[in-house]
């Protein structure tokens, strides 16, 4: 498989607190990569650089070879990458059908196809029950679902997921799970960022943890958790309890 | 393709329909000239409001300036026609064309601002507006232009006998309006207003491109704001910058869609059906009590406010 | 160019200051209210309307002194903003849909509403007070003509300033300044915070009520007076930074010397021209105003 987005040196700091400082690490087609570490490590730092939310200061971020750092969030949409947000941020004056097509209109310029494929991506999320609702009446779960099913209708190569699974009771984090298994099923690739490891691990294909502001380390899941470094960091406060 | 979004526009369409029909056939059985002047007037603000909507409502930009462009159209085609003997018919479209150019003009730098600062930012455009209007010789300075009698015919817009053509063309204006609305409502455009007004963040990472698409909709509600005015010029005959430019013509412009539902299709209509005749009923009937009027009309619009937060539309069980 | 002298240069910097003041303190009610609850009271320069005939009937019927009247205008136009929030704008901070424009509309049906009333009630005519200690008297500063009035409104604003500075200093300041920036948050610390935007609301309409009440001395007064300072005072807020009483001040007096120089410069009736385009320029460097938290 080849390398979809490469992480090169990329630094940032937000009025002389580094967020970030020279990490580096590539994505390969079709996995799903885990970013964990603890809280200001610099993770959501990461996901803005990589979405084109923030320019880094240093270093760039490709995606299959093209530069996309620096190019802005609209720009990196475009290019394919897609993302959901830690709090949710749904369109509440819009329907959850008229709240995706937003998303699709990102590939179709008219509203039919845009329609077209706004219907076949709340199938596949499971939404198809909710899509005349307004977008304020969802539950929870249902707008992590959302605001999933509005970035796969931009038609990603790479989706963005910060803590989509953080707050749901273990029956919601399964299907949020299944979720995410059928969209890398569509050859869609994934970081994620995620606090409930017992979830996570068995999930990710391959993990980067980052510490203050700095990649830690990088590995299969199985083998971080034995890791001294990345338990005394970061798993160590909540698998020595 | 039907789905809820499908069936609900072609509703839409049929209910617009049933109304324009309806505004057609109004004014034939009234002979009274007070309340055909009222009508053509409602009809009139109804279609400004829809085109204020189209910036304010769906994309979300409080202007409070759109008197400006209101102003500047009925001022290029009166000049235009009494200077060049440029048919208004020809001369409102020019004026459309210019206001919708001095909308992007004052957009470019506003957009950059963000709530309360767009608003005053826009109260101030169009207050330096007013001001230059009222010293500038050229277009009549404080005295303002009459537009002079050059016989009755569509291509002059001038009808003394009677009240009936400029009605047709209110309503002509008015559903143009309207239909503009609906069509870019269901567009890729309107979605992307839709969304960067609720959230321009989660809009952005979609890749809704947020300062063209405002360009767009001040381009698009500036036209339609300026073809209003040339409209009104032609049908009062005389404009003066106090009477097609102050702050209070913006505020006019702006209301009935707020009132009657920001960003819906129906807002603006009812408003104005609601506002406008109480603003004249009253002003008739109780001007003479001095401010009674005016007393009423606050009351109303704060009452709808904080009974009706989401507008008059809301109460016909639809949110939309 | 004509020859300018150093007196002329002056005598505009000077009345320039003098009417920059007033500006300051109205900007500075509204200022207060913006900063307290996101809300801009667009029925400000109604209440500036509503001082202005408060002291010229108090003045008439019991011919005091507007300079005695000011902590009576000042009490009742404090009373007035507390009913204002507790009647109107709590509610209006309460919808949950589209509360942007509900607080913009509530405010300005407001506005509305009290010029009615003021028509009906006080009549279209322009009125100016009778009796002052201050009235027609000018001061002689080496040449300059200061108008005791005006001398006497800007020190008055000047002392109504160092008061909402020193306010803000108490702990009824600091229970504000909490409220401001988490308005969630201080519930927990037993902050009332319905009871915290109704002081707001009494402040700033106290504000507005004093440069009123000191405006009369040397304005004539009308239903419409609002309007005009109204305006100013908007353009004001947002070149200082809404929220910020520093910039208030501050964009008060730059606004006033702006007009003196322009009304000098250009002519009379194009003086606001002048301000308006300062405050333009300004926005586009800095979104946020002067002093504004970017």
């Amino acid at each position: 498989m080849s390398v979809l987005l490469e992480v090169k040196d990329v630094s940032k700091s937000f009025g002389g607190v580094a967020a970030n400082v020279d990490i580096s690490f590539d994505v390969t087609e079709g996995e799903i990569l885990g970013l964990i570490g603890p809280n200001g490590a610099g993770k959501t730092s990461l996901f803005n650089a990589i979405s084109g939310d923030v320019t880094p200061d240093k270093g760039e971020i490709r995606l299959s070879g093209v530069r996309v750092s620096g190019t802005g969030p609209v720009a990196c949409a475009r290019a394919g990458i897609a993302r959901t947000f830690q709090v949710v941020r749904s369109f509440d004056s819009m329907t959850v059908r008229e709240n995706v097509m937003v998303g699709a209109f990102c590939r179709h310029t008219r509203a039919a196809t845009a329609m077209a494929e706004a219907e076949r991506v709340l199938d596949f999320a499971g939404l198809a029950a909710q899509a005349d609702r307004p977008a304020h009446s969802l539950t929870p779960p249902e707008k992590r679902r959302l605001e999933i099913a509005r970035a796969l209708a931009t038609e990603p190569k790479l989706l963005l997921l910060d803590e989509m699974l953080t707050g749901l009771t273990p029956t919601e984090a399964g299907a949020g799970v299944q979720l995410i298994r059928d969209v890398r099923a569509q050859g869609i690739t994934i970081i994620m960022v995620e606090h409930v490891m017992e979830i996570l691990l068995p999930l990710i294909d391959r993990a980067v943890v980052l510490n203050l502001g700095r990649v830690l380390t990088s590995g299969l899941p199985g083998d971080l958790v034995q890791d001294p470094a990345v338990i005394s960091a970061y798993l160590g406060d909540r698998y020595a309890q | 393709m039907t789905n809820a979004i499908t069936r609900r526009r072609r509703l839409e369409l049929v209910v617009g329909a049933v109304v324009l029909a309806i505004l057609a056939v109004l004014p034939l059985p009234i002979r009274d000239v007070y309340t055909q002047n009222l009508i053509i007037l409602t009809i009139l603000y109804a279609g400004l409001a829809q085109a204020w909507n189209i910036l304010g409502g769906y994309c979300g930009q409080i202007s409070l300036g759109h008197g400006l462009y209101f102003g500047i159209g009925a001022y290029v085609s009166t000049m235009l026609f009494v200077d060049a003997g440029i048919s208004p018919l020809l001369g409102m479209f020019a004026a459309g064309a210019i206001a919708s150019l001095v909308a992007l003009l004052v957009g470019w730098p506003c957009f950059r601002l963000s709530g309360h600062y767009y608003a005053i930012a826009t109260v101030v455009v169009g207050e330096i507006g007013h001001l230059l209007f009222l010293n500038w010789d050229f277009v009549g300075a404080a005295t303002g232009l009459y537009v002079p009698f050059h016989g009755q015919s569509w291509m002059n817009l001038q009808f003394r006998t009677s009240k009936l053509p400029f009605h047709y063309l209110a309503l002509v204006f008015a559903a143009a309006t309207w239909i503009v609305a609906w069509v870019l409502e269901g567009s890729r455009w309107g979605y992307s207003w839709r969304a960067m007004r609720d959230d321009v963040i989660a809009a952005r990472s979609l890749a809704v491109r947020v300062f063209p698409s405002k360009m767009a909709a001040s381009a698009i509600s500036g036209f339609f704001t300026g073809l209003g005015g040339a409209i009104f010029a032609q049908y009062v005959g005389y404009i003066d910058p106090d009477s097609v430019m102050a702050a209070n013509i913006s505020i006019l412009i702006a209301l009935p869609a707020v009132l009657g539902g920001v960003g819906t299709l129906w807002g603006p209509l009812i408003g104005a059906a609601i506002l406008i005749p109480t603003s004249e009923l009253t002003r008739s009937y109780l001007g003479g009590a001095g401010g009674v009027d005016l007393m009423i009309y606050g009351a109303l619009i704060v009452g709808v406010a904080l009974l009706r937060p989401a507008g008059l539309v809301s109460l016909l069980g639809a949110r939309r | 160019m004509s020859a300018i002298s150093i007196d002329t240069v002056l005598q505009v910097a000077l009345s320039g200051l003098l009417m920059g003041l007033i500006y300051a303190l109205v900007a500075a009610g509204l200022s207060l209210i913006f900063g307290l609850m996101d809300v801009v009271n667009f029925a400000h320069g109604e209440l500036l309307m509503l001082a202005m005939y408060a002291t010229f009937f108090l003045n008439l019927w019991f011919g005091l002194d507007p300079l005695i009247l000011l902590p009576v205008v000042a009490a009742i136009m404090f009373a007035l903003g507390v009913a204002i929030y507790r009647g109107l704008i709590s509610r209006a901070l309460g919808v949950q849909f589209n509360r942007g424009m509900v607080q913009i509309f509530v405010t300005f049906g407001l506005a509305i509403f009290i010029r009615g009333a003021a028509q009906l009630a006080f009549g279209g005519d322009f009125r100016s007070v009778g009796t002052s200690w201050l009235a027609n008297r000018t001061a002689d500063l080496h040449g300059i003509y200061v108008p005791l009035p005006q001398l006497a409104a800007s020190a008055v604003c000047l002392v109504a300033f160092a008061g909402l500075f020193a306010l803000g200093r108490t702990e009824f300041g600091r229970a504000l300044q909490a409220t401001r920036e988490d308005r969630d948050a201080v519930a927990l610390i037993g902050i009332d915070r319905d009871r915290i935007f109704a002081i707001g609301w009494g402040l700033g309409a106290a504000a507005v009520g004093v440069a009123g009440t000191m405006l009369v001395g040397f304005y004539y007064v009308s239903p419409n007076v609002g309007a005009n300072f109204a305006l100013i005072a908007y353009v004001t807020v947002a070149l200082g930074g809404f929220g910020n009483l520093m910039g208030a001040l501050v964009a008060g007096i730059l606004i006033g010397e702006v007009e003196a120089v322009t009304a000098q410069v250009l002519e009379p009736s194009l003086k606001q021209v002048g301000m308006f385009a300062i405050y333009l320029v300004v926005l586009m460097v800095r979104p946020r105003g002067l002093f504004g938290k970017l």
